[in-house]
């Protein structure tokens, strides 16, 4: 199987808003899709709460069909950051359009957070970041 | 450019953030706004609502109204509550390093109005409140940064 023909598993579709997961090696991938507002962050919260359950802590958010997000959907990343870099892990984020990035720039989150124009990019630094450790 | 102005009213419940979203971008486009300034519209009259919804009113029933005004120099949206009052002048800018050490999201919507419109205004009469939000068409020529009054 490919390296992005893992099985897609989607979870929580109660409105315009989505999060699919998907595995790449130890990587826990997430494809949001849709507008991420005030009423559609729990399905977010809920993603990065089963990650923290599996003890997934190297979390790429794959934001290439993500719309729109409001402050609540920023804060969730804000609340989880600390905790997956202090397992040793990341959330690194990943495709947003122009739009979306605008907003995560204007508060000034490229400061806090590994974002990247491509997935691709994000996995290469998790595998880098792996080897380094392994090596030391 | 003719006058004009459009209200719409909303439960206090964040599954109508959407509809609201949807009701200004209808009356930005037929301004005749630019998209960067309908994106900008959009998202600071969300994140007013959505501070309504969390912070002034505990039940869902309550109303928000939100009122859409056109004119030949700016678009302004008031959205009006009877719950409980913001206090700008106790808001302070947000450290983004310190809301995630505290593991909190939370705290950015007041810093997304002030740098997405050229007006923020909060006002308070008898028991309704309202938060002013202007953009202004072209030139922006009361351009102030985004201060809220």
């Amino acid at each position: 199987m490919g390296r992005h023909e893992k099985p897609h598993e989607t979870i929580g579709n109660m409105s315009n808003f989505s999060v699919g997961f998907r595995a790449e090696a130890h990587i826990r991938i997430l494809d949001l899709k849709g507008e991420l507002d005030a009423h559609t962050v729990s399905e977010l919260e809920a993603a990065l709460q089963k990650c923290r359950e599996d003890k997934n802590h190297h979390i790429i958010v794959n934001g290439e069909h993500l719309q729109y997000i409001s402050s609540a959907g920023l804060g969730v990343f804000m609340a989880y950051i600390e905790e997956m870099r202090e397992a040793g892990g990341d959330i690194k984020i990943a495709g947003l359009q122009a739009n979306v990035f605008n907003i995560f720039d204007l508060l000034g989150f490229p400061l806090l957070f590994d974002i990247v124009e491509a997935e691709e990019e994000a996995i290469r630094k998790f595998d880098a970041d792996r080897n380094e450790k392994n090596d030391s | 450019m003719p006058e004009s102005a459009h209200s719409l009213s909303i439960p206090s419940a964040a599954q109508h953030l959407g509809k609201v979203r949807r009701f200004v971008e209808k009356h930005a486009r037929e301004a005749r706004l630019g998209e960067e300034a309908i994106a900008h519209i959009k998202m600071a009259v969300d994140e007013a609502c959505a501070n309504i919804i969390e912070h002034a009113y505990d039940d869902a029933r309550q109303k928000i109204s939100v009122l859409v005004r056109v004119d030949s120099e700016r678009f302004t949206v008031c959205i009006r509550d009877q719950g409980r009052s913001f206090h700008p002048e106790s808001w302070s800018k947000p450290n983004l390093f310190r809301i995630a050490e505290s593991r909190r999201g939370g705290g950015l919507g007041v810093q997304i109005m002030r740098s997405l419109m050229d007006q923020v205004e909060y006002s308070t009469q008898g028991d309704t409140n309202e938060v002013r939000l202007t953009k202004f068409r072209c030139g922006e020529p009361g351009r102030n940064g985004g201060k809220t009054a």
